[in-house]
C-alpha cells in the first residue's frame, strides 16, 4: 500500500533564512496528524511547502504514490481564517459549492447534482439552516464549519487544515473534530496545524513536532512527553505556559 | 427631449452613446473583480500605464490597441517583480512603476508634438468617436464579456480564496495576468469615452456601488454593469447639453449614484444601519 504522504528532506527558506530544515517523514492513510510547535516554528510554512504552494529549496513529496502535481484533486485545503475576506459577496451554500469546482472541467458550471451534494456536505456539519447567509454574518465556529463542508465537498483523500480552531467556540470545535475523526475512520488522512497543546492528546493519532527542524514524529504517546516537547519549546517554563499548567 | 432628438438625428451622437454604453458595461464587470481582489490601485496603475503604448503605436502607425496592451502588461509584470523581489511593498511598487510609465508616455507624446491628442487620451472625447474606434470598443467589449462568462468559475474562486484555488491546481498566477490583460483591454476601450485619468473611476465606482447592494457576486456584476450604463448615458447627456468633457460628467454621474446608495442601500446603507442601531438602543431602555 502507498503511504498517504511521504516527505523527503524538505527545505524551505525566505530570502536565505531557513524556515523549514530537512524534514523527512511518512504518514499512512487513516491518521489524524497534528502539526505542533512554538510560534514561528514554521508550521504553516511546512504545510504550504508540502502542498507546494510556496517554492521549496529542496526535497520531494509524494502523495498516495503520486507527485503533488498529479494528486491535487485528491487534496482539500482549509486556509487560516485571516486569509479570507469575510465581506466577500458569497453565501454559505455557494462557498461550499466551490468545493465541487476541482472536479468540474474548464467552462463547466456546477449542476443541480453538485448543488445537492454541497447541501449534503453542509448538513453533515449542521449548517444547512444558514445556507442563504452571507459568510461574514456567521460566528467564527460556524464559518469554520462551512469551510470544513467545502473541504468535504471536494471529495478528497487528504485534508490539510491550517489552524482550524482559532476563534472557534467549543461546540463547533467538537463538531469539527468528530468529523475529522470520522474521515480518518473512512481511511482518509487529515493533517492539522494546531497550536493549543491542551487538547493535542485528545484530538490526534500522531504528532509532528516542529521547531524549524523535525523535533519529534510519531504516535501522540511517544511525542507528547516532557523531554521531547522541551526540545521544541526550549524551556520547561514556556511549555508549561502553552499547555496551561500553573505551578 | 432635445437630447433624444439629437441622438435620432446625429450619427456621431449615436456612436458616442453606443460606445459609452459598452464602456459602462465592461468597466462594471471587470471592476467587480478588481475591487474584490483589493486591486483598485492596480486598476489605476494599469490604466495610466497604457499611455506610452498608445504613444508608440501612434508613432509606428499601428493600432493603439497593441501598444497599449503591451505596456499595460509589461507594467503589471514589473510591479509584481519589484514587490516580490525586494522589501518594497506592493502599493509602493505600483506607485513607482505606473508613474514611470505615465511619465514616459507624456514625453513621447510631447515629442510627437500632438498635444490635442494627449488631451483627448487623458480626458476622453466621446463626441469625436470615429466608426473604427466604436468597432474596436464593441469588439473588445464582447471579448471581455465572453471571457468573464467562460472563466467565471475560476475568477470567482481565485478572487475569494486564492490559496484553495492553487491547492487544487488552478494556475493562479496565469489567472492574475489574464485579469490584468482584461483590465488593459477595458482601459483601451475606455480611452475615448472617459480617458486614461478617469478610467479607474468607471472601474471602481459602479462596482463599489453594486457591492453595497448585494451579497451575491453574479448579482453584483449585473448591477455594476447596469450602474455603469446609467452613468454613461446620464454623463453623455450632460456632456452634450452643456459642452463639458464627457469623462468628467460620466464619472460625476457614477459618483452621484454611489453617494445615493452609500446612504440609502437597504443592506449596507448608512441610513438604515443607524436607524436599526437607534431602534435597538431604544428597545433596551
Amino acid at each position: 500500500m502507498n503511504h498517504a504522504i511521504s516527505i523527503e528532506n524538505l527545505h524551505v527558506s525566505y530570502h536565505g533564512n531557513e524556515a523549514v530544515k530537512g524534514i523527512s517523514l511518512t504518514v499512512d492513510p487513516g491518521n489524524l496528524v497534528g502539526i505542533i510547535g512554538p510560534n514561528g516554528a514554521g508550521k504553516s510554512t511546512f504545510l504550504k511547502a508540502v502542498l507546494h504552494l510556496i517554492p521549496r529549496d529542496k526535497g520531494a513529496v509524494t502523495v498516495l504514490g503520486n507527485s503533488i502535481k498529479n494528486a491535487r484533486k485528491k487534496i482539500a485545503y482549509v486556509p487560516q481564517r485571516n486569509d479570507i475576506d469575510w465581506d466577500f459577496p458569497i453565501t454559505v451554500l455557494d462557498t461550499v459549492l466551490l468545493g465541487t469546482f476541482p472536479h468540474l472541467k474548464w467552462f463547466k458550471r456546477p449542476k443541480k447534482k453538485d448543488k445537492e451534494w454541497a447541501l449534503q456536505c453542509l448538513e453533515r456539519v449542521g449548517m444547512q439552516d444558514f445556507k442563504k447567509r452571507q459568510i461574514g454574518k456567521l460566528s467564527g465556529g460556524q464559518q469554520q464549519r462551512v469551510f470544513l463542508a467545502r473541504a468535504l465537498a471536494q471529495n478528497a483523500d487528504l485534508f490539510f487544515l491550517d489552524e482550524p480552531f482559532v476563534g472557534v467556540d467549543a461546540a463547533s470545535e467538537k463538531t469539527i473534530v468528530n468529523i475529522l475523526k470520522e474521515l480518518c475512520r473512512e481511511g482518509k488522512t487529515v493533517m492539522v496545524v494546531h497550536h493549543d497543546l491542551s487538547k493535542a492528546t485528545e484530538y490526534f493519532d500522531q504528532l509532528i513536532l516542529l521547531n524549524k527542524e523535525l523535533i519529534g514524529f510519531g504516535p501522540v504517546s511517544e511525542v507528547f512527553k516532557p523531554d521531547v516537547m522541551e526540545k521544541a519549546y526550549k524551556s520547561p517554563f514556556t511549555l508549561r505556559n502553552e499547555i496551561g499548567v500553573t505551578m | 427631449m432635445d437630447f433624444i432628438e439629437a441622438i435620432m438625428q446625429y450619427e456621431f451622437l449615436q456612436k458616442a452613446l453606443l460606445t459609452s454604453i459598452m464602456v459602462g458595461i465592461i468597466c462594471g464587470v471587470v471592476g467587480c473583480f478588481i475591487i474584490l481582489r483589493g486591486m483598485a490601485l492596480m486598476g489605476d496603475a494599469i490604466s495610466h500605464a497604457v499611455l506610452p503604448g498608445v504613444a508608440i503605436s501612434y508613432m509606428l502607425g499601428i493600432n493603439f490597441f497593441f501598444g497599449a496592451v503591451f505596456t499595460g502588461i509589461l507594467t503589471a509584470i514589473a510591479i509584481g517583480f519589484v514587490s516580490q523581489n525586494s522589501r518594497i511593498k506592493h502599493d509602493t511598487s505600483i506607485g513607482i512603476m505606473f508613474t514611470a510609465a505615465f511619465a514616459s508616455g507624456i514625453i513621447i507624446i510631447t515629442m510627437l508634438k500632438s498635444s490635442t491628442d494627449l488631451y483627448h487620451i487623458l480626458f476622453g472625447n466621446v463626441l469625436a468617436v470615429r466608426a473604427s474606434d466604436m468597432w474596436i470598443t464593441l469588439g473588445i467589449g464582447l471579448f471581455v464579456i465572453f471571457a468573464v462568462y467562460l472563466f467565471y468559475k475560476e475568477l470567482l474562486v481565485t478572487s475569494f480564496d486564492e490559496t484553495m484555488a492553487a491547492a487544487y491546481g488552478l494556475p493562479v498566477r496565469l489567472i492574475h495576468y489574464f485579469l490584468m490583460t482584461l483590465l488593459t483591454m477595458v482601459t483601451v476601450a475606455s480611452l475615448q469615452t472617459v480617458g486614461i485619468v478617469l478610467v479607474v473611476a468607471m472601474l471602481i465606482t459602479p462596482a463599489a456601488t453594486a457591492y453595497l447592494l448585494t451579497d451575491r457576486l453574479w448579482v453584483m456584476i449585473f448591477l455594476a454593469a447596469g450602474i455603469g450604463v446609467i452613468s454613461s448615458i446620464v454623463g453623455l447627456y450632460f456632456s452634450f447639453t452643456y459642452n463639458l468633457a464627457s469623462g468628467a460628467t460620466i464619472v460625476i454621474a457614477a459618483t452621484a449614484i454611489f453617494i445615493l446608495v452609500f446612504f440609502l442601500s437597504p443592506k449596507h446603507g448608512l441610513v438604515w444601519k443607524s436607524l436599526k442601531a437607534r431602534r435597538k438602543r431604544a428597545s433596551l431602555i
